[in-house]
Protein backbone atom coordinates (compact mmCIF):
# COMPACT_ATOMS: atom_id res chain seq x y z
CA UNK A 1 0.00 0.00 0.00
CA UNK A 2 1.38 3.41 -0.98
CA UNK A 3 1.85 5.83 1.88
CA UNK A 4 0.44 9.24 1.15
CA UNK A 5 1.60 12.42 2.77
CA UNK A 6 -1.63 14.17 3.66
CA UNK A 7 -0.13 17.52 4.67
CA UNK A 8 1.48 20.18 2.49
CA UNK A 9 5.12 21.06 3.33
CA UNK A 10 3.99 24.42 4.74
CA UNK A 11 1.23 22.75 6.75
CA UNK A 12 3.76 20.29 8.10
CA UNK A 13 6.15 23.06 9.11
CA UNK A 14 3.43 25.08 10.80
CA UNK A 15 1.96 21.97 12.38
CA UNK A 16 -1.61 22.86 11.51
CA UNK A 17 -3.83 20.86 9.15
CA UNK A 18 -6.83 21.93 7.09
CA UNK A 19 -8.98 21.90 10.23
CA UNK A 20 -6.69 24.52 11.81
CA UNK A 21 -6.07 23.03 15.24
CA UNK A 22 -7.47 19.62 14.26
CA UNK A 23 -4.17 17.99 13.47
CA UNK A 24 -2.64 19.03 16.77
CA UNK A 25 -5.57 17.46 18.60
CA UNK A 26 -5.40 14.25 16.57
CA UNK A 27 -1.63 14.00 17.02
CA UNK A 28 -1.71 14.67 20.78
CA UNK A 29 -4.38 11.98 21.16
CA UNK A 30 -1.96 9.48 19.56
CA UNK A 31 1.03 10.66 21.58
CA UNK A 32 -0.87 10.43 24.88
CA UNK A 33 -2.13 6.99 23.80
CA UNK A 34 1.45 5.76 23.32
CA UNK A 35 2.51 7.43 26.57
CA UNK A 36 -0.34 5.66 28.39
CA UNK A 37 0.60 2.12 27.39
CA UNK A 38 3.40 1.63 29.92
CA UNK A 39 1.75 3.30 32.98
CA UNK A 40 -1.51 1.48 32.18
CA UNK A 41 0.16 -1.95 32.09
CA UNK A 42 2.13 -1.06 35.25
CA UNK A 43 -1.14 -0.10 36.95
CA UNK A 44 -2.94 -3.29 35.94
CA UNK A 45 0.02 -5.46 37.03
CA UNK A 46 0.24 -3.60 40.36
CA UNK A 47 -3.47 -4.10 41.04
CA UNK A 48 -3.11 -7.83 40.39
CA UNK A 49 0.01 -8.07 42.58
CA UNK A 50 -1.73 -6.23 45.45
CA UNK A 51 -4.93 -8.26 45.60
CA UNK A 52 -6.15 -8.31 49.19
CA UNK A 53 -3.31 -6.26 50.69
CA UNK A 54 -4.12 -4.04 53.66
CA UNK A 55 -3.96 -0.25 53.95
CA UNK A 56 -0.43 -0.05 55.42
CA UNK A 57 1.09 -2.22 52.70
CA UNK A 58 -0.62 -0.21 49.97
CA UNK A 59 0.51 3.15 51.40
CA UNK A 60 4.06 1.86 51.83
CA UNK A 61 4.05 0.64 48.22
CA UNK A 62 2.70 3.92 46.74
CA UNK A 63 5.22 5.95 48.77
CA UNK A 64 8.14 4.27 46.98
CA UNK A 65 9.55 6.87 44.53
CA UNK A 66 9.18 4.67 41.43
CA UNK A 67 5.51 3.99 42.20
CA UNK A 68 4.81 7.64 43.05
CA UNK A 69 6.31 8.74 39.73
CA UNK A 70 4.42 6.08 37.77
CA UNK A 71 1.12 6.97 39.44
CA UNK A 72 1.56 10.69 38.68
CA UNK A 73 2.53 9.89 35.08
CA UNK A 74 -0.52 7.64 34.79
CA UNK A 75 -2.84 10.37 36.09
CA UNK A 76 -1.41 13.05 33.77
CA UNK A 77 -1.51 10.94 30.60
CA UNK A 78 -4.82 9.29 31.51
CA UNK A 79 -6.78 12.50 32.09
CA UNK A 80 -5.09 14.26 29.18
CA UNK A 81 -6.00 11.41 26.83
CA UNK A 82 -9.50 11.20 28.33
CA UNK A 83 -10.10 14.93 27.79
CA UNK A 84 -9.06 14.69 24.12
CA UNK A 85 -11.15 11.56 23.52
CA UNK A 86 -14.24 12.82 25.32
CA UNK A 87 -13.99 16.09 23.36
CA UNK A 88 -14.39 14.18 20.09
CA UNK A 89 -17.34 12.19 21.47
CA UNK A 90 -19.07 15.37 22.71
CA UNK A 91 -18.44 17.20 19.42
CA UNK A 92 -19.97 14.28 17.49
CA UNK A 93 -23.15 13.78 19.54
CA UNK A 94 -23.90 17.03 21.40
CA UNK A 95 -24.84 20.17 19.50
CA UNK A 96 -25.36 23.95 19.86
CA UNK A 97 -25.09 25.56 23.32
CA UNK A 98 -25.20 22.22 25.13
CA UNK A 99 -21.97 21.26 23.33
CA UNK A 100 -20.12 24.30 24.70
CA UNK A 101 -21.29 23.55 28.24
CA UNK A 102 -20.52 19.86 27.95
CA UNK A 103 -16.98 20.65 26.75
CA UNK A 104 -16.38 23.14 29.56
CA UNK A 105 -17.70 20.79 32.27
CA UNK A 106 -15.74 17.83 30.84
CA UNK A 107 -12.48 19.81 30.74
CA UNK A 108 -12.98 21.11 34.27
CA UNK A 109 -13.71 17.60 35.51
CA UNK A 110 -10.60 16.15 33.84
CA UNK A 111 -8.32 18.85 35.27
CA UNK A 112 -9.95 18.63 38.72
CA UNK A 113 -9.76 14.82 38.90
CA UNK A 114 -6.14 14.81 37.74
CA UNK A 115 -5.36 17.39 40.44
CA UNK A 116 -7.18 15.33 43.10
CA UNK A 117 -5.32 12.17 42.09
CA UNK A 118 -1.88 13.80 41.92
CA UNK A 119 -2.25 15.67 45.23
CA UNK A 120 -3.51 12.52 46.96
CA UNK A 121 -0.55 10.55 45.60
CA UNK A 122 1.92 13.23 46.70
CA UNK A 123 0.35 13.44 50.17
CA UNK A 124 0.84 9.70 50.58
CA UNK A 125 4.38 9.88 49.16
CA UNK A 126 5.40 12.74 51.46
CA UNK A 127 3.69 11.12 54.42
CA UNK A 128 1.43 14.10 55.10
CA UNK B 1 -40.78 30.84 -5.68
CA UNK B 2 -43.37 29.20 -3.48
CA UNK B 3 -42.41 25.85 -4.90
CA UNK B 4 -38.82 26.34 -3.80
CA UNK B 5 -39.75 26.86 -0.17
CA UNK B 6 -42.07 23.85 0.13
CA UNK B 7 -40.40 20.90 1.79
CA UNK B 8 -39.47 18.08 -0.55
CA UNK B 9 -38.67 14.56 0.55
CA UNK B 10 -34.92 14.55 0.38
CA UNK B 11 -32.96 11.36 -0.07
CA UNK B 12 -31.55 10.24 3.26
CA UNK B 13 -28.55 8.10 3.93
CA UNK B 14 -29.60 4.80 5.52
CA UNK B 15 -29.97 4.83 9.28
CA UNK B 16 -27.44 2.93 11.32
CA UNK B 17 -30.13 0.45 12.47
CA UNK B 18 -30.50 -0.84 8.91
CA UNK B 19 -27.00 -2.26 8.77
CA UNK B 20 -26.22 -5.74 10.07
CA UNK B 21 -23.62 -5.41 12.84
CA UNK B 22 -20.18 -6.42 11.59
CA UNK B 23 -16.96 -7.02 13.51
CA UNK B 24 -15.47 -3.86 11.99
CA UNK B 25 -18.34 -1.55 12.92
CA UNK B 26 -18.86 -3.14 16.36
CA UNK B 27 -15.18 -2.77 17.29
CA UNK B 28 -15.17 0.79 15.97
CA UNK B 29 -17.97 1.91 18.27
CA UNK B 30 -16.64 -0.36 21.05
CA UNK B 31 -13.39 1.63 21.11
CA UNK B 32 -15.44 4.75 21.72
CA UNK B 33 -17.72 3.22 24.33
CA UNK B 34 -14.80 1.64 26.20
CA UNK B 35 -12.99 5.00 26.12
CA UNK B 36 -15.98 6.73 27.73
CA UNK B 37 -16.37 3.86 30.23
CA UNK B 38 -12.69 4.08 31.18
CA UNK B 39 -13.12 7.82 31.78
CA UNK B 40 -15.81 6.92 34.32
CA UNK B 41 -13.49 4.35 35.92
CA UNK B 42 -10.78 7.05 36.00
CA UNK B 43 -13.10 8.98 38.32
CA UNK B 44 -13.07 5.93 40.63
CA UNK B 45 -9.25 5.93 40.49
CA UNK B 46 -9.12 9.58 41.63
CA UNK B 47 -11.65 8.90 44.42
CA UNK B 48 -9.71 5.77 45.45
CA UNK B 49 -6.44 7.73 45.76
CA UNK B 50 -8.20 10.53 47.65
CA UNK B 51 -9.67 7.96 50.06
CA UNK B 52 -6.25 6.39 50.58
CA UNK B 53 -4.74 9.82 51.28
CA UNK B 54 -7.45 10.74 53.81
CA UNK B 55 -6.83 7.67 55.99
CA UNK B 56 -7.50 3.98 56.69
CA UNK B 57 -11.19 4.50 57.56
CA UNK B 58 -12.17 6.01 54.20
CA UNK B 59 -9.94 3.55 52.38
CA UNK B 60 -11.46 0.44 53.99
CA UNK B 61 -14.94 1.84 53.34
CA UNK B 62 -14.15 2.08 49.63
CA UNK B 63 -12.50 -1.36 49.66
CA UNK B 64 -15.74 -2.80 51.09
CA UNK B 65 -17.71 -1.27 48.20
CA UNK B 66 -15.23 -2.61 45.63
CA UNK B 67 -15.19 -6.00 47.39
CA UNK B 68 -19.00 -6.35 47.29
CA UNK B 69 -20.73 -8.39 44.56
CA UNK B 70 -21.81 -5.43 42.39
CA UNK B 71 -18.36 -3.90 42.92
CA UNK B 72 -16.61 -7.06 41.79
CA UNK B 73 -18.85 -7.42 38.71
CA UNK B 74 -18.12 -3.80 37.78
CA UNK B 75 -14.42 -4.43 38.36
CA UNK B 76 -14.55 -7.49 36.06
CA UNK B 77 -16.25 -5.39 33.37
CA UNK B 78 -13.62 -2.69 33.92
CA UNK B 79 -10.85 -5.24 33.36
CA UNK B 80 -12.28 -6.37 30.01
CA UNK B 81 -13.04 -2.77 28.97
CA UNK B 82 -9.46 -1.79 29.89
CA UNK B 83 -7.88 -4.54 27.77
CA UNK B 84 -10.30 -3.99 24.87
CA UNK B 85 -9.43 -0.29 24.72
CA UNK B 86 -5.70 -1.03 25.13
CA UNK B 87 -5.60 -3.68 22.38
CA UNK B 88 -8.05 -1.78 20.16
CA UNK B 89 -6.03 1.39 20.65
CA UNK B 90 -2.82 -0.35 19.58
CA UNK B 91 -4.72 -1.65 16.50
CA UNK B 92 -5.66 1.95 15.70
CA UNK B 93 -2.06 3.11 16.14
CA UNK B 94 -0.94 0.44 13.64
CA UNK B 95 -3.56 1.76 11.19
CA UNK B 96 -2.35 5.32 11.78
CA UNK B 97 1.06 4.22 10.50
CA UNK B 98 -0.75 3.12 7.29
CA UNK B 99 -0.30 -0.61 7.83
CA UNK B 100 -2.59 -3.68 7.87
CA UNK B 101 -5.38 -2.04 5.87
CA UNK B 102 -6.33 -5.07 3.75
CA UNK B 103 -9.77 -6.44 4.60
CA UNK B 104 -8.32 -9.82 5.62
CA UNK B 105 -5.84 -8.15 7.97
CA UNK B 106 -8.57 -5.94 9.41
CA UNK B 107 -10.66 -8.99 10.32
CA UNK B 108 -7.64 -10.91 11.63
CA UNK B 109 -6.53 -8.04 13.87
CA UNK B 110 -10.14 -7.48 14.96
CA UNK B 111 -10.59 -11.05 16.18
CA UNK B 112 -7.10 -10.92 17.70
CA UNK B 113 -8.15 -7.86 19.74
CA UNK B 114 -11.32 -9.58 20.97
CA UNK B 115 -9.64 -12.89 21.86
CA UNK B 116 -6.55 -11.25 23.41
CA UNK B 117 -8.71 -8.93 25.55
CA UNK B 118 -10.79 -11.86 26.78
CA UNK B 119 -7.67 -13.95 27.46
CA UNK B 120 -5.90 -11.11 29.32
CA UNK B 121 -9.04 -10.54 31.44
CA UNK B 122 -9.21 -14.22 32.41
CA UNK B 123 -5.44 -14.42 33.10
CA UNK B 124 -5.54 -11.22 35.21
CA UNK B 125 -8.38 -12.52 37.38
CA UNK B 126 -6.84 -15.97 37.77
CA UNK B 127 -3.51 -14.42 38.82
CA UNK B 128 -5.33 -12.06 41.17
CA UNK B 129 -7.28 -14.92 42.78
CA UNK B 130 -4.08 -16.97 43.07
CA UNK B 131 -2.29 -14.09 44.83
CA UNK B 132 -5.31 -13.49 47.09
CA UNK B 133 -5.24 -17.17 48.06
CA UNK B 134 -1.57 -16.95 49.04
CA UNK B 135 -1.75 -13.78 51.12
Amino acid sequence: MTRYRIQTPLGRAVGLGSAKSGFGHWWTERITAIALVLPAIWFAASLIAHTGTDYETFIHWLAKPINTVMMVLLLVTLFWHAALGLQVVIEDYVHSVAKIWALIVMRFACFALAAVGIIATLRIALGA
Amino acid sequence: MERMTTKRARPLSPNIQIYRPQLTSVLSIANRITGVALSVFAVVLAIWLAAAASGPAAYSQLQTIIGSWPGQILFLIATFVFFLHLCGGIRHLVWDSVRAFELKQIYASGWAVVLLSAALTVISWLLSLLIAGHS
